[in-house]
């Protein structure tokens, strides 16, 4: 008799799925930013980089953390809530477990640690290309990798938290299309948040991408405060802990109906 | 059998959902051994039943102890020790037949090299061995009951919940499902399940309980249950539409009891012989004539006045 923990149990369910599609998604994870660093760096970066709005940093150095952030964002939303909803009903695979000595919170939490590893692998891969390319701070790299993985949880939890109660796919691609993605243009992902007008600006610094943004430019650059970490990280860990507390309810009413 | 803890004790049982009551204080007890059924029409409460005793749908009111442990603070512990066929089967499509066994049995920390033996075990008792290697898609309804059957002994239960095992399927993949649980009955696993099917009932139960709107309206073998709600034989009429009502009416009185269906009337009688010749005395006419004996059927109909399967 094996005798891991539940959660890990519910974890070896993903990773034994993930055999299959892991090539993929490694190619993806190195692709998405040589795709970025060679069109923004060679290219737009020189465009824009004249004006000094960008504090003095070459365009490439302040886009490269936005960019990770917005994609950890990204891959935790699209992986929490599409397979959530699909293993609560047609592929069932959440109902089978909960057949078993799992309970509800042993089956949340061990699709978090899913997506929790992806998160770091997907932030390791990011950062160690663009270290290559120069457009990261070698020393200051691997401290991007627990923003992503904060930011990762801080989006994935409220998003099982919503999708465990979702009944049609075409709702969570409405949320992706009306929500996650805007989030890009208004989080100060491709440009500060200065440049908005200043009544919109508000809007930006409430959007929980904004924060990741920051954080994660903050600590690339150098320019981290302990307040502008603090608040940051506070309010990306407030996030994650409500996302995890509405997601633990939800996953029991859902599944122990 | 060793005398151990009973395996499933409900008292009161309740399940409510918002203000609707869909189990409504039901006794239950299940012995070691044993294959007891839960009988009863669509709504009628069974797979609510069924989900209260997997420890997976809290229960409202009442006691549920299964195996000696209480329902509602030993859940995880119940649940590895029973195998569950859900009514709607959650087989993964995107694993291979073996797979599904494999990573199932994960689930209850077993190892690897026990899974490997289990499994082939298992694909061999449900004879699914050829389709080991495919997708699940490819797979007709009877296999997939099968492979769910199989997936559900993968911790080798002491108790297997069935609810609807064999809805769905053609006559020939329901016989051979039935002949595998009879082998799981005879290898001491004791058997609960649910069917709207008298034939499935009479087969497999050893004990029933007839559920209607969330209640036991009747409880005991199938022949007792014969013997106590319904006479020994019945005399079926079928008649042309048009004289239907007048041949009806002639024969009121006639026996017992009278049920009429929309293309039957049933006569319930103890010899039928006797009631078929008192209806030609009274110069009904019918299309055809039958005389057979009272099944479950004719119990369910007697207790709640509607057929089982609408
Ligand atoms: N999750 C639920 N929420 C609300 N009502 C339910 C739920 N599950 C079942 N019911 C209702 O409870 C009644 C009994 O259902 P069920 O236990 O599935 O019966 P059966 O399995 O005998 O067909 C039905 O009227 C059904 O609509
Ligand atoms: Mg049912």
């Amino acid at each position: 008799m094996g005798t891991s923990a539940p959660a890990f149990r519910e974890l070896g369910y993903w990773l034994f799925r993930y055999r299959r599609t892991w090539r993929g998604s490694i190619v993806i994870s190195v692709a998405n930013p040589l795709f970025f660093l060679t069109a923004l760096g060679l290219g737009l970066g020189k465009l824009v980089d004249r004006d000094g709005a960008l504090h003095g940093e070459s365009y490439l150095r302040f886009i490269l953390p936005g960019m990770l952030v917005a994609a950890v964002m990204q891959t935790a939303f699209l992986e929490a809530a599409g397979p959530v909803l699909q293993s609560v009903r047609q592929r069932g695979n959440y109902r089978a477990a909960a057949a078993t000595p799992l309970s509800p919170e042993d089956i949340l939490y061990g699709h978090l640690m899913f997506w929790a590893l992806r998160a770091v692998q997907n932030a390791v891969l990011f950062t160690g290309v663009s270290v290559v390319f120069g457009a990261v701070d070698p020393a200051r790299a691997p401290l991007l990798v627990p923003i992503a993985l904060l930011v990762a949880v801080a989006f994935a939890t409220p998003a099982a938290a919503w999708s465990v109660t979702v009944t049609r796919p075409s709702q969570i691609s409405a949320v992706f299309r009306f929500a996650v993605l805007p989030l890009y243009m208004f989080s100060g992902t491709f440009f500060p948040v200065e440049q908005l007008p200043s009544w919109l600006r508000p809007l930006a610094w409430a959007t929980p991408l904004w924060h990741g943004v920051d954080l994660g430019r903050a600590v690339a650059l150098g320019t981290a405060t302990p307040f502008r970490v603090l608040v940051h990280v506070g309010y990306l860990t407030a996030m994650a802990v409500a996302g995890l507390l509405v997601a633990r309810r939800n996953y029991r009413r859902t599944l122990h109906v | 059998m060793t005398a151990g803890p009973v395996p499933i004790l409900a008292e009161g049982l309740t399940k409510t959902y918002g203000g609707f009551t869909a189990v409504d204080g039901i006794d239950l007890e299940v012995r070691r051994g044993e294959a007891f059924g839960v009988l009863g029409a669509n709504g009628a409460g069974k797979s609510s039943t069924m989900r209260m005793i997997a420890c997976v749908s809290p229960v409202t009111a009442g006691s549920l102890r299964i195996l000696g442990r209480d329902s509602a603070t030993d859940g995880a512990a119940i649940r590895a020790r029973l195998g569950v066929v859900p009514q709607d089967d959650t087989i993964d499509g995107e694993l291979t037949v073996r797979e599904n066994l494999l990573i199932y049995g994960r689930y209850f920390g077993l190892s690897w090299k026990v899974l490997r033996e289990r499994s082939a075990r298992l694909l061999e008792f449900a004879r699914l061995e050829d389709k080991a290697g495919d997708a699940v898609g490819t797979l007709s309804g009877g296999m997939r009951r099968r492979l769910t059957i199989a997936r559900a002994l993968i911790n080798e239960p002491e108790i297997v919940l069935l609810d609807e095992p064999t809805t769905g399927l053609d006559p020939q993949a329901r016989h051979l499902l039935w002949e595998r649980l009879h082998r799981l009955k005879q290898d001491g696993v004791t058997l609960l399940l649910t069917t709207h099917y008298m034939d499935e009932a009479e087969q497999l139960c050893d004990r029933l309980v007839v559920m209607d709107a969330g209640r036991i309206v009747a409880s005991g073998t199938p022949a007792e249950l014969i013997a106590r709600h319904t006479s020994r034989e019945v005399l079926e009429l079928k008649f042309a539409a048009d004289e239907r009502q007048v041949m009806i009416d002639k024969c009121r009185g006639l026996a017992e009891r009278m049920e009429e269906l929309p293309y039957r009337l049933l006569l319930y009688t103890d010899d039928g012989e006797e009631t078929l010749a008192a209806v030609n005395a009274r110069g009904v006419r019918p299309r055809t004539a039958l005389i057979r004996r009272s099944t479950l059927e004719d119990v369910f109909l007697t207790l709640t006045g509607r057929s089982l399967v609408d």
